[in-house]
């Protein structure tokens, strides 16, 4: 009698020869429909291939990150659409993170005024759709800020009108390269001592005075480098010149709106979430934390969040990778996000649809991807280690 | 063989067999060689095995005789040149343009089917077949011409891009728009015009670019940018979407060309002769004097030009493919180009637009039409 069974019996075989069929049968039909896009692309004497990517663009962008001028080429349209879509996503997560948080925890408050705005509010923005609500941040509230000319200001040297929100910029006279480096080594140094400090207390009960104040070297160091090169800051006052402000720095309304409406919208999923996190923890622990006399915000911070950010973080994720996907309804407001610079204009400039679009979807495919790699990353940092 | 490998193998020879039968079927007739392809890097179509039969690509009038209705891309509601009522029904220059199609092809001008496009969709709409002519107000182009696998077969509209300010900026000429904020669509050649000239007059703008012109307008009735900027023919139909048109001025200077037209794909020269001679038979129309009340007691006239445009002399329809009476049909039922003019943007119309560069060339514009003979 043979040890290992006939090979058509063998089950490993088996799922290795169904698995090949499948893998055939799918990458024939890829290769068909590639084949079939490229020759009918052809035949119809419409331009194919990526060589566009070099021509001129010969048009303008509203906010540009990085240099850029109208004889710029396509490929460079796309990375200041990539860059101001980047843009909106990192500041609108973080925005919707702090937010979200506080609602989460807001609506299990004991104060009921408290617990009732955030639920208020969770279940309106929730059920509104967020191209309305993006309508609503940038139609109803541009239509109520002034023009230029009737902006409002503070103290005259700030301004809002629907032209943008303008602040004085302020310049650096010396070398803002060592102020950065004075930053990072402020940074290092602060992380060194926070660690130092609670690797002592932890073996040895003591509590190293003055640790607590290490974070405020990242901002001290910079300082002092200010101070002992002598440097300068020269403020430039916002002007009315013209047509509008020229000068200091300027937000465009487009941008505010789109930030604002993805944040407060996303937010509101983000509670959510905080909050189951926070009801999957054993009631048990409260009262534990409570009977050692801990008061309530030290029980949340040191004993419930912790436990809690192993259900957050999963479902945070994909709040994340919406807003990142939220964001190309910029092209609704006018803001110069990637969809609307380069699947909107540059595609309709050249005609090429199949490779704008493909190239579209690649990037945002991308930055999910880069995105859930980091917050796994972290979920498998906050795990919990079993014995 | 035992049950737990009936399956097993039944999947293997599906996979193969369908892969082998598929393959060949879908790859494209790819025996007709490329002609101009703007590619730089070689796009290789890979060498076909011996074809099966493949589907023969049917002529567009084959196929818009089949479906028994012309299918039009239009604008999303340009008053004047594509614009639905309040019950649906289409009007305007451009639908006029699509009316005539389908008076040639049917003989009946409601067989016409429009489907609104946005400026973003209305190549790859008519490349891709799902509409059979463009009749969306659009320039006409090089890059569009030749890399989008188009061809533009007349001008409706010769058209150029103008400017529109508030009254109360005191603007007398595009020359004092240093530094302005314009709002315009996205995608279309208005945004690189407005480069160009801006560019080229050494003055500052910022630009705000929407994809639909509703909200445009919105934006800049709302005051977030000082000046708008489309077709002088577009700025005339989107002042009556303001609030209060006379607030609003339009800048005399015209600073680009833009003729706008009809449009089909290219490889069906047979098509587009017939979008190109149903938009001329409304000019020659109106050149003879024929229009739709007097065509029927033309057809008696002894004036040749008018029996061979009307169909009572020649066999012309029979070289486009389609009934002689096409044009008499035509102008019946959507008149003659000046009929049509005045209906959608003349004189008379909310819109006001004089005949200026689209008058006949006997009255000093540019439109042409060769004879019909």
């Amino acid at each position: 009698m043979s040890s290992s069974p006939q090979p058509w019996n063998n089950p490993k075989l088996r799922a290795f020869a169904i698995q090949l069929a499948v893998l055939f049968v799918v990458g024939s039909f890829v290769w068909i429909v590639v084949d079939n896009t490229i020759t009918n692309l052809q035949r119809q004497n419409i331009a194919s291939g990526f060589g566009f990517l070099e021509n001129p663009a010969g048009f303008g962008i509203a906010l540009t990150l990085v240099e850029y001028t109208e004889q710029s080429s396509y490929g460079r349209a796309l990375l200041i659409g990539f860059l101001n879509t980047l843009l909106v996503a990192v500041i609108g997560i973080f925005i919707a993170t702090i937010l979200g948080f506080t609602l989460g925890i807001a609506r299990l408050s004991s104060n009921w005024l408290v617990a009732k705005i955030a639920t208020v509010y969770i279940e309106v923005v929730r059920n509104v759709p967020l191209l309305l609500q993006l309508f609503f941040w940038y139609f109803a509230v541009l239509r109520a800020l002034p023009l230029p000319r009737e902006s409002l200001s503070l103290l005259e040297v700030a301004f809002l009108n629907n032209r943008g929100i303008y602040v004085p910029a302020l310049l650096l006279e010396g070398n803002g390269l060592v102020l950065g480096l004075a930053a990072i080594v402020g940074a290092i140094s602060a992380w060194l001592i926070t660690r130092n400090a609670k690797r002592k207390r932890l073996e040895t009960g003591e509590i190293v005075k003055g640790a607590a104040f290490a974070p405020l070297l990242v901002f001290v160091l910079p300082v002092l480098a200010f101070l002992i090169f002598g440097m300068g800051l020269k403020a430039e006052v916002p002007s009315l010149k013209g047509f509008g402000f020229k000068g200091g720095w300027s937000l465009i309304p487009e941008f505010v709106s789109l930030l604002l409406a993805l944040s407060f919208y996303t937010a509101a999923f983000i509670a959510e979430n905080v909050r189951s996190g926070i009801l999957a923890v054993s009631k048990g622990q409260t009262e534990a934390a409570r009977a050692l006399g801990l008061k309530p915000t030290s029980v949340l911070r040191l004993v419930i969040i912790p436990q809690a950010l192993r259900v957050i973080i999963p479902p945070l994720t994909s709040q994340y990778l919406n807003l990142t996907k939220n964001s190309s309804l910029a092209v609704a407001i006018a803001y110069p996000d990637l969809v609307s610079v380069f699947s909107g204009t540059v595609l309709n400039q050249t005609g090429q649809a199949v490779e704008v679009i493909a190239i579209t979807m690649t990037i945002y495919l991308s930055l999910s991807l880069f995105t859930s790699l980091i917050m796994n990353w972290y979920n498998r940092h906050m795990a919990l280690v079993e014995r | 063989m035992n049950n737990r490998l009936l399956p097993a193998v039944l999947a293997l020879v599906v996979g193969l067999v369908a892969g082998f039968l598929l393959y060949p079927m879908f790859a494209g007739s790819g025996d007709e060689p490329a002609p101009v392809v703007a590619a730089s890097d070689g796009v290789d179509t890979p060498a076909e095995p011996a074809p099966l039969p493949v589907v023969e690509s049917r002529s567009t009038l084959d196929l818009v005789r089949e479906r028994g209705y012309v299918r039009c891309g239009v604008s999303q509601g340009l008053p004047g040149f594509s614009n639905p009522n309040d019950s649906g029904d289409w009007s305007g220059i451009d639908v006029d343009v699509c009316q005539a199609v389908a008076a040639a092809v049917f003989g009946d001008a409601d067989k016409s089917r429009y489907t609104p496009l946005s400026a973003k969709e209305r190549f790859t709409a008519l490349q891709s077949g799902e509409i059979d002519v463009l009749t969306r107000n659009t320039t006409w182009s090089l890059t569009r011409d030749t890399a989008l696998g188009l061809d533009f077969v007349g001008v409706n509209y010769y058209d150029g891009q103008g400017f529109m300010v508030r009254r109360e900026l005191g603007v007398k000429s595009v020359m004092e728009l240093d530094g302005a904020v314009v709002c315009t669509n996205t995608g279309t050649t208005t945004e690189l015009n407005v480069a160009d000239f801006f560019r080229s007059n050494g003055l500052a703008y910022s630009i705000v670019a929407f994809e639909k012109s509703d909200e445009v307008v919105a934006a800049y009735d709302a005051g977030r940018c000082d000046a708008f900027t489309t077709d002088a023919s577009g700025l005339y139909s989107e002042r009556l979407k303001l609030a209060d048109f006379n607030d609003h001025v339009v800048l005399p200077e015209i600073i680009s060309k833009e003729p706008l037209g009809p449009a089909v794909r290219q490889g069906d020269d047979q098509w587009a002769d017939i979008v190109r001679w149903s938009l001329f038979a409304m000019v020659e129309a109106e050149e003879l004097g024929v229009t739709s009340k007097n065509a029927g007691d033309m057809r008696t006239t002894q004036n040749p030009a008018i029996r061979r445009l009307l169909g009572v002399e020649g066999a012309f329809g029979q070289n486009l493919g389609i009934p002689n009476d096409w044009a008499y049909k035509i102008i019946t039922q959507v008149g003659n180009y000046g009929e049509s003019f005045e209906r959608g943007v003349g004189e008379n119309t909310p819109l006001g637009i004089p005949r200026g560069l689209n008058a006949l060339w006997k009255d000093g514009g540019l439109q042409y039409s060769p004879p019909v003979r």
